[in-house]
């Protein structure tokens, strides 16, 4: 039982580790819209921190997680986004934190400081929504609705050029562990644009695994998928060589075809305003399969 | 101790003998055919039975035979299936001889191969080379297996070097370990909270899988195992000697602290080298020595012999449980083998009138 607990305990920090469970949308705190924008930012989400530099709020921002590595000229710290430290927050004497942990959001509140908490939301509108909500928050509201215009813009532009992928079928890599997650989290949902389908659906048809189940290699070897994408390229190193140097790897469709893409694993993670480079990656590899078919 | 030690004696009393019955060997080498046959042919392809032993012997030299497999379903069998089979029968094995053999040394029933803080140490060195991006976590010769053997070593270096200065007792040694391995612990979870983002690659190491990336990890334990098996199996009738107490053993002719150190040596060697390939697999090393002294008889020269076996057949099905029961997820090994292990290992407990340890 203690292992089986174990198991379920991991399930749990590896859904808040990788901050995409979508199923936390509730809100800590919401901004009361008379509050005065904010003028001293810590961010401990690395999605916030795209975004705030994104709406042009960077100069507002005091102290970022040490995860938020995006833009590179960021104020990192050595602040932890999951395991967060009240006081070494609070010494930033920040009048806004925004993170992705409900963690201390309570503790924070106490010293009057305002909370956003924030997950990865379910599809597009709720990134639009969680952009315009900084954008509030900061005083950037013309900003914020310039860059969700130009993001559903890049988007609606991608879809309407995309080439006839129904039926493609992919495998996401999280990990060489060979996690992956299913088309029920955001990222699956961007996917989901562009009528893929997602080898590993069924290996967490009711979700009771957050998204995002460890697959064997046989199952994968088994399903063949026509693309491969790799979000553990930084991590662990991973590429189309060392895809194709795998054991029964060597013969599937998408490393014969070229279609193995190599990701960033941060813009393969986050869904900050990125999510458009990541949904070009997509689109990209689509028009190159599909011209060769 | 010497109550303890004579109804250890007792219990291999001469009536069950010190031999060992060929019919045990039988059933046991029965089982672990029965696994191995399974975890063969089950997987996500469905192949039969005939296809794979064809394509086996086909993998034999001098033999050419078609199994009319296709080129992915020949990887899946060579490459996929039969290296796990190979690592699970080794992994299995050298945990459950490492097992009995910390037991008779220590005269313990509650030892296991991670007493002296093999878990912990493995865990923190893995941790460490995770954390800090060695390797890419796949192969046998990556930064984490490697990292892992070294920090199980030193933790049984440490166990050892703080037991002796304590006193030249078992109790010392097994106090030590339990310092050791909470020390560790403790560095390994301080280096996992500054490091979240890696919790979920650490957790899925420590609870194990006897997952493969051709055939590196099997081939990498194979000297440990090897060597493992050949020192531990020749001292099964000096740790049934020791089982009457140092003093007496030693008026027998029996060194208790030299037979001791190269037992629990030999033991360690393979535990760390088992949990290196194959991250924490909990409980194998407990249920399947005890069950074998339950059902065939509590000398160490039954034992041993017998936990190497069934530890085997045990692990392949096990594994083979992992691998299916949420197909296409894998479920961690160290999950199937308590969660299947214990409640059994009770049942065994409990229909034995006559158990004493």
């Amino acid at each position: 039982m203690k292992k089986l607990f174990a198991l379920l305990l991991v399930m749990a920090m590896f859904a808040v580790a990788c901050g995409d469970d979508e199923t936390v949308v509730e809100p800590v705190a919401e901004t009361p819209a008379e509050d005065p924008p904010a003028d001293r930012i810590v961010s401990l989400s690395a999605t916030a921190t795209e975004i705030l530099f994104a709406i042009g709020a960077g100069d507002l921002v005091v102290a970022v997680d040490s995860y938020s590595n995006y833009p590179d000229y960021g104020p990192i710290t050595d602040l932890q986004a999951f395991t967060p430290n009240v006081e070494a927050i609070a010494s930033y004497e920040p009048d806004l934190v925004v993170m992705q942990t409900t963690a201390v959001a309570a503790e924070l509140e106490a010293l009057g400081i305002t909370v956003i908490q924030r997950d990865a939301p379910a599809d597009f509108s709720g990134v639009y929504a969680q952009i315009e909500e900084l954008g509030r928050a900061t005083g950037f509201i013309a900003q914020a609705a310039e860059l969700v215009l130009e993001m559903e813009t890049e988007i609606t532009d991608l879809q309407a050029d995309l080439p006839d992928a129904d039926g493609l079928t992919y495998y996401h890599e999280l990990g060489t562990d060979l996690y992956s997650l299913t088309s029920s989290t955001f990222v699956g949902e961007i996917y989901g644009l562009f009528g893929l389908t997602n080898i590993a659906d069924g290996a967490d048809p009711d979700g009771a695994l957050g998204g995002y189940p460890q697959l064997s290699e046989e199952f994968i070897l088994g399903a063949n998928p026509d693309l491969i994408f790799l979000a553990d390229t930084i991590f662990a190193e991973q590429n189309a060589a060392t895809i194709a140097a795998r054991p029964g790897w060597g013969d599937l469709t998408a490393v014969q075809g070229g279609a193995v893409v190599e990701l960033d694993d941060d813009v393969a993670s986050r869904w900050g305003p990125r999510v458009v480079a990541f949904a070009e990656a997509i689109a990209d590899v689509l028009a190159e399969v599909t011209a060769a078919a | 101790m010497t109550a303890d030690a004579q109804s250890a004696e007792a219990s291999a009393d001469p009536s069950r003998g010190t031999r060992l019955s060929f019919s045990a060997v039988a059933i046991s080498v029965v089982w672990i055919a029965i696994a191995v046959v399974l975890a063969m042919t089950t997987g996500p392809f469905d192949l039969a039975v005939v296809d794979v032993g064809k394509q086996l012997l086909d993998g034999l030299p001098f033999i050419e035979i078609d199994s009319g497999l296709t080129t992915t379903e020949r990887a899946i069998v060579t490459q996929i299936r039969l290296p796990r089979v190979a690592l699970g029968l080794m992994v299995g094995a050298t945990l459950s001889l490492s097992g009995a053999a910390y037991q008779g040394a220590f005269r313990n029933p509650l030892a296991d191969p991670y007493l002296l803080g093999i878990a912990a140490g493995a865990g923190l060195g893995a941790t460490i080379a995770i954390t800090e991006g060695l390797g890419d976590g796949r192969g046998a010769f990556d930064a984490v297996p490697l990292a892992a053997f070294a920090g199980g070593l030193i933790a049984v270096w440490f166990s050892y070097a703080a037991g002796h200065i304590g006193g030249r007792s078992p109790v010392s040694l097994i106090l030590a370990g339990v310092a050791v391995a909470s020390f560790l612990t403790a560095c390994q979870t301080y280096v996992l909270q500054a490091n979240s983002d890696v919790i979920r690659e650490v957790y899925t190491w420590i609870l194990g899988r006897v997952s493969t990336s051709g055939w590196g990890e099997p081939l990498l334990l194979l000297p440990y195992f090897v060597v493992t098996l050949l020192v531990v199996l020749r001292y099964g009738r000096a740790l049934d000697v020791l089982a009457v107490g140092d003093e007496e053993a030693a008026s027998l002719g029996i060194r208790p602290q030299r037979v001791r150190v190269i037992v629990v040596i030999a033991a360690s060697l393979g535990a760390a080298a088992a949990v290196a390939v194959t991250g924490l697999i909990g409980f194998v090393g407990i249920i399947v020595p005890h069950t074998v002294r339950l059902l065939f008889g509590a000398s160490n020269r039954i034992v041993l012999p017998l936990s190497v076996l069934f530890g085997a057949a045990f692990m392949v099905a096990a594994d083979l449980v992992a691998r299916t029961i949420m197909s296409p997820a894998e479920l961690p090994i160290g999950v199937v083998t308590a969660f299947v292990g214990a409640p059994f290992f009770a049942v065994v407990l409990r229909a034995s009138r006559r158990y004493v340890w």
